[in-house]
């Protein structure tokens, strides 16, 4: 559905993105993580038809971006990060507008109007000024602009920034429902936002993509899966052969406190903390602690960007 | 088209709301008024309204830029041309929906000063027809002006910057050109006045219609406006 091959962009000497490749199936939700200043939104610019590329080709729906840009257009609904809205109209007038834009007759327009006002919760809001709208209210309104014609895809660009926390979990709620009828592609420099929500994440970092994948197989690709730390009373040396042996288990380290045995557990994913406590019961080890240390995509994310980083330095100096 | 029609009504929309409008509206009307009643409702004076329209037309010089300058400046600075050109509508509709709605705008304010026309109608002999040119003078000149106006809103975020562009220009195609008319040879006399679009009107307002002024208006009006779409364009390959 949106298919980016080689898509560069530079601003004067530099490159915002440089030579990015990545595609979003039909029905997935991706998000695009990344610090501030990785090329998120300039990518996004680029793909609904804001400003073009220096090189390289974007294809959404089937349409190029830049050749193909008016019928591109109308596939996607687009909410910018910053939500610009006309704030002295008001929200039904604002949204009337939109959809006429979008060439939605009359029929049309009264029945999505009445679907998006339900499906972003803007009821109450409905007949007020946008500018009298606190930001909560402006981002769902930007939200129902973008869904008002029920685009094939739907590219938000922070989508969730600046919202309390109710209205955030409600608006991860309503992305995930999104998926699946549409497909979604999402920006956000919030990590357990895009756990939450994406089926796939692209991670991208000064202008170049450094990962992508499911969040399982990124878990896996640097922390290589998952470790269990256990409390044990008993042989040390023995219950570590004894725990290596099961399945899942990688490799198991053993650490001495005050008369219980440390064991931190690294597995390939596998969930062997039942096992673990049935060994220790079987066994006769008493048990004090047994918990489950997810590799989580918040230590991946700060890793990879710190290593493109290094890489940068060593280019700078070598060029130096 | 129906995206020409709905942006029209948004621009109007947008124009009625903003404080400017009316206050430059009001302020040209008073204006209006006030030379009417100085030149032209004078008993003794030839009937014609010759002399209001030559100073409402140099009012528009400064006052057009004045309404047009919010146009795309507004939409640049809250960053909503951001969605307007994500939408599925071209830049041409975009400009032109922004022009007929000025234009509407600042055909309701001409229309308000007939109130004048009138007046002097029903205290003189005057064929109808000569103050007919008149206001199509001013019509003409009105769109020409706004189309100015309107490009050099394209230009910035700035409204103030646009509104002295605006004026810059227009000042530049009608003052100046007048007055670098009388400095040199024949030639020249011709180039200048050509351009001077206060020039073209002149003939409207003596309630002649000149095909060449006609002309000479209404490109000037898409030549600006072409140029305002071309600027919008530049942003899709800059």
């Amino acid at each position: 559905m949106i298919d980016v091959k080689d898509l560069t962009k530079y601003f004067g000497q530099r490159a915002a993105v440089d030579h990015i490749t990545f595609q979003v199936e039909p029905g997935q939700i991706v998000g695009f993580l990344g610090p501030n200043g990785a090329g998120k939104t300039t990518t996004i610019r680029i793909l609904t038809g804001y400003m073009p590329a220096t090189s390289g080709a974007a294809n959404v729906a089937g349409f190029d971006v830049f050749s193909q840009s008016l019928q591109a257009r109308r596939q996607i609904g687009y909410l910018p990060e910053n939500v610009p809205l006309y704030t002295d109209m008001r929200v039904r007038e604002y949204l009337d507008f939109r959809a006429k834009l979008r060439g939605m007759d009359r029929a049309a327009r009264q029945k999505r109007l009445a679907r998006v006002v339900e499906m972003c919760w803007l009821k109450d809001a409905f007949h007020r000024p946008i500018g009298q709208l606190s930001k909560g209210f402006r981002q769902r309104v930007g939200l129902a602009d973008a869904l008002i014609h029920d685009p094939k895809v739907l590219i938000l660009d922070e989508p969730t920034i600046g919202l309390d926390p109710t209205q955030i979990r409600e608006m991860r709620n309503l992305i995930r429902q999104l998926g699946g009828k549409h497909t979604v592609l999402l920006s956000s420099h919030i990590l357990p936002e895009v756990e939450a929500t994406c089926d796939r994440t692209i991670i991208i970092a000064a202008g170049k993509i450094v990962a992508q994948g499911t969040v399982e197989q990124l878990r896996h690709q640097i922390l290589g899966g998952s470790r269990v730390i256990a409390e044990l009373r008993g042989n040390g040396q023995q219950m570590q052969k004894e725990i290596a042996s099961l399945g899942g288990v990688k490799n198991v380290e053993l650490a001495e406190q005050d008369g219980w045995n440390r064991l931190l557990i690294e597995t390939t994913g596998k969930d062997v903390r039942e096992d673990v406590a049935q060994m220790a019961a079987r066994k006769g080890w008493n048990l004090r602690e047994i918990r489950l240390e997810v590799g989580s995509l918040e230590e991946f994310f700060v890793q990879v960007v710190a290593r493109q980083h290094e890489q940068q330095q060593r280019q700078a100096n070598a060029a130096a | 088209m129906s995206n020409v029609v709905t942006l029209t009504r948004r621009e109007l929309q947008a124009t009625f709301f903003s404080p400017i409008a009316y206050v430059v509206g009001a302020g040209f009307l008073l204006l209006s008024g006030y030379f009417f009643l100085r030149d032209v409702l004078v008993p003794g004076n030839e009937a014609s309204m010759r002399p209001l329209f030559d100073n409402m037309a140099r009012l528009l010089v400064f006052a057009v830029p004045l309404l047009t300058m919010r146009s795309l400046s507004d939409e640049l600075s809250s960053g909503t041309l951001e969605t307007l050109m994500t939408a599925p509508v071209t830049d041409a509709q975009v400009i032109l929906g922004k022009f007929i709605g000025i234009m509407l705008f600042y055909v309701a304010l001409l229309a308000t000063t007939l109130l004048d026309a009138i007046l002097l109608l029903h205290y003189a002999e005057m064929p109808w027809q000569a103050v007919a040119m008149g206001y199509l003078g001013l019509l003409l000149l009105g769109a020409a002006f706004t189309a100015v106006g309107l490009f050099a809103s394209t230009l910035t975020r700035y409204q103030i910057l646009a509104a002295l562009i605006g004026a810059g220009l227009l000042a530049a195609l009608t003052f100046m050109m007048d007055y670098l008319g009388g400095l040199r040879g024949d030639l020249w006399r011709v180039i200048t006045s050509g351009m001077n679009l206060l020039g073209h009107f002149d003939d409207f307002s003596k309630g002649i219609l000149d095909t060449r002024a006609l002309v000479m208006l209404i490109s000037v009006a898409a030549f600006f406006l072409f140029l305002a779409v071309k600027v919008l364009e530049s942003r899709r390959w800059r």
